[in-house]
């Protein structure tokens, strides 16, 4: 009897000692967190101004803005969200409607699964070797398809997620009054799943906001405010990564202040996206 | 689109047959409109990996098999081998996983059994924020704070404690530099955290609650539910969900590539300057002078593809397995 009270109490302590662990292991997630976002709010306000809004990047020491960058990411991301939007609306639709159990839907959605966590670095040497070398050179177009790249599985796999939550009732009840499939796609499923459709673009564009690894050698950089495609085009997180091997104070300003403003625009579109997405069952 | 079915009800029989008729045609063109969409998802997979291969050509010519177990790097020369980005890649990924898959697990944990219902929602949506947050930020974040951090508080006191330690004392030496392949590994870790913990929670939320109840009418604590039943339950998933992250520690880019000091050298110490894969491409390849150089880089793309690959299907592979098992049971 008293080697089972210890026994017990062994258990008990063990118990105690793992859950405070993992109370530990949740708390240096969220000091993390924490920790990232305090860093960034203090050095990225600190170099937050209207220049780094209305002025172009400038040599160290002039004063110079992130206002070129903010223009290139847009145009490079809108381009891109303007492609593979309906490229990959189109594809999820394929494979929750038309496709369900097909081979080739089994291939597809494999093959999308691996290219949503395909490095991006390789996304970026594949549109260097299609786009950029045929092309004679860096160019705000290669940007774009690159980010337009990354979009489409994002872009596919939620479409497919969220029509594979409408029910066959609705569809059912549709084709009995008549609609061709290609109506009832179009006029009852998108439309029953748009709110999480809508959630899949915002997170492709959470997504493509922040990468950086493969516009390096695609959109490369440009100093003056450019919104010519055939030229290279400039990038926030391209300016980051430059300005932040630099040994400038004022660019590490800046770098931080466009960390700001990256983090901020993905963390409100994931929450943005959060809210929209309807609740699993 | 409803007024089609509105209108069809009024129309005489021929020509309804004929908006029949194309609607049928026009289900068709959609159909193939689809098919073509899905078809570009395929393309664009076999395009990376034939631009890969196309890309590397005149370094596979060159090198030959040899590429892959060499560890001279010398742009100025033009000799290259991949292995000490490759033992950089799979290293740092490994130590990354040590840190992550436990202290995932606890976080999955936390929220599934431990922490009140009420702030369930709050802490699992700020630890998936985790998971949104750009890897450059973690690379800038790691430079310019968490290494010099490193360096004066936490280096040369792991460097001093374990000076007369067998093994431990050639892994953990040299001077302290702050960046290296041990800080790398750490905010590789941080990064994939939030996978593991995400995935996890998911896969124990699937565990039928009969099974806990029933070890904790045996009289189970919580940790022997969660060790002995909950985990071996999930086992599949939660391997599955850690593959995933490991596919994404392989080929991560920024984050490792600010705060691994890019040295083509295998050093033993873990606090030695290294490079991965992937760092080496995003610092060299816009600067690659020559032919060489930039196949070298692609083909180092190359061997980042076929490893992140193989993980990554076999990670899919057991996740589609357990989505089965879930469908047969429900």
């Amino acid at each position: 009897m008293k080697k089972n009270n210890g026994l017990i109490r062994r258990r008990k302590v063990w118990n105690v000692f793992f859950l405070l662990m993992s109370v530990a292991a949740a708390l240096f997630g969220i000091g993390w967190l924490g920790f990232i976002l305090g860093e960034l709010l203090v050095k990225g306000v600190a170099g937050l101004s209207p220049d780094v809004f209305t002025k172009v990047t400038m040599a160290p020491n002039e004063n110079g803005g992130l206002a070129n960058a903010i223009l290139g990411s847009a145009i490079m991301s809108g381009l891109a969200v303007a492609v593979g939007t309906p490229i990959g609306l189109l594809a999820g639709t394929y494979l929750a409607e038309y496709g369900r159990h097909s081979r080739l839907a089994g291939l597809i959605r494999f093959v999308n699964d691996i290219l949503l966590s395909t490095p991006s670095i390789l996304t970026g040497l594949f549109i260097y070797v299609a786009i950029v070398v045929p092309m004679g050179g860096f160019s705000g177009w290669a940007g774009a398809a690159v980010l337009a790249v990354i979009v489409i599985p994002v872009v596919v796999r939620t479409t497919e997620n969220m029509l594979l939550l409408v029910p066959n009732g609705l569809r059912e009840a549709a084709a009995a009054l008549g609609a061709p499939r290609s109506s009832v796609i179009r006029a009852v499923t998108w439309r029953a799943a748009r709110a999480g459709i809508v959630t899949g673009v915002l997170l492709a564009v959470a997504r493509i906001s922040g990468e950086t690894a493969p516009l390096l050698f695609t959109a490369f950089g440009n100093w003056n405010m450019s919104h010519d495609l055939g030229q290279p085009m400039e990038s926030l997180p391209h300016i980051i990564y430059s300005f932040a091997n630099s040994a400038y104070d004022d660019w590490h300003a800046l770098a931080w202040a466009g960390a700001l403003l990256i983090t901020a625009a993905v963390l409100t579109l994931s929450i943005v996206a959060r809210l929209l997405q309807p609740k699993r069952s | 689109m409803s007024d089609i079915a509105l209108s069809e009800q009024m129309i005489s029989i021929p020509e309804r047959a004929i908006a029949v008729r194309k609607g049928g045609a026009r289900d068709t063109r959609f159909h193939l409109l689809t098919l073509a969409a899905a078809l570009v998802v395929l393309g664009i997979f076999f395009g990376v990996l034939a631009a890969l291969v196309v890309g590397s050509l005149p370094a596979i010519h060159q090198f030959g098999l040899g590429f892959a177990y060499s560890e001279v790097w010398k742009p100025v020369t033009e000799k290259f081998g991949a292995l000490a980005p490759i033992y950089g890649t799979l290293v740092t990924s490994v130590i990354a996983m040590l840190v992550a898959v436990p202290v995932g697990i606890g976080i999955a944990i936390f929220l599934t059994e431990i922490c009140p219902r009420s702030l369930r929602r709050p802490v699992g949506i700020a630890i998936e924020l985790l998971a949104g947050i750009p890897s450059i930020i973690y690379g800038l974040v790691g430079f310019f704070v968490f290494a010099p951090w490193f360096q004066e508080h936490v280096q040369t006191w792991i460097v001093d404690s374990l000076v007369d330690v067998p093994y431990l004392q050639d892994l953990f030496a040299g001077p302290p530099y702050g960046i290296g392949m041990f800080t790398a590994s750490l905010i590789l870790s941080i990064m994939i955290l939030p996978f593991i913990a995400a995935v996890t929670r998911d896969v124990f939320e699937t565990v039928p609650s009969m099974l806990k109840e029933a070890a904790y009418g045996l009289g189970c604590t919580t940790w022997e539910v969660m060790w002995r039943v909950v985990l071996p339950f999930a086992r599949t998933g939660v391997v599955g969900g850690a593959m995933l992250a490991l596919g994404r520690a392989l080929g991560e880019t920024m984050a490792v590539t600010f705060v691994i000091g890019n040295d083509h050298h295998i050093h033993e110490s873990l606090f030695a300057p290294a490079t991965t894969i992937s760092a080496s491409i995003a610092n060299e390849f816009t600067e690659a002078t020559g032919d060489l150089y930039r196949a070298s880089l692609v083909e180092l793309g190359l061997i980042l593809f076929f490893i992140t690959f193989l993980v990554l299907a076999a990670a899919l592979l057991m996740l589609r397995m357990l989505e089965r098992r879930a469908g047969r049971a429900a």
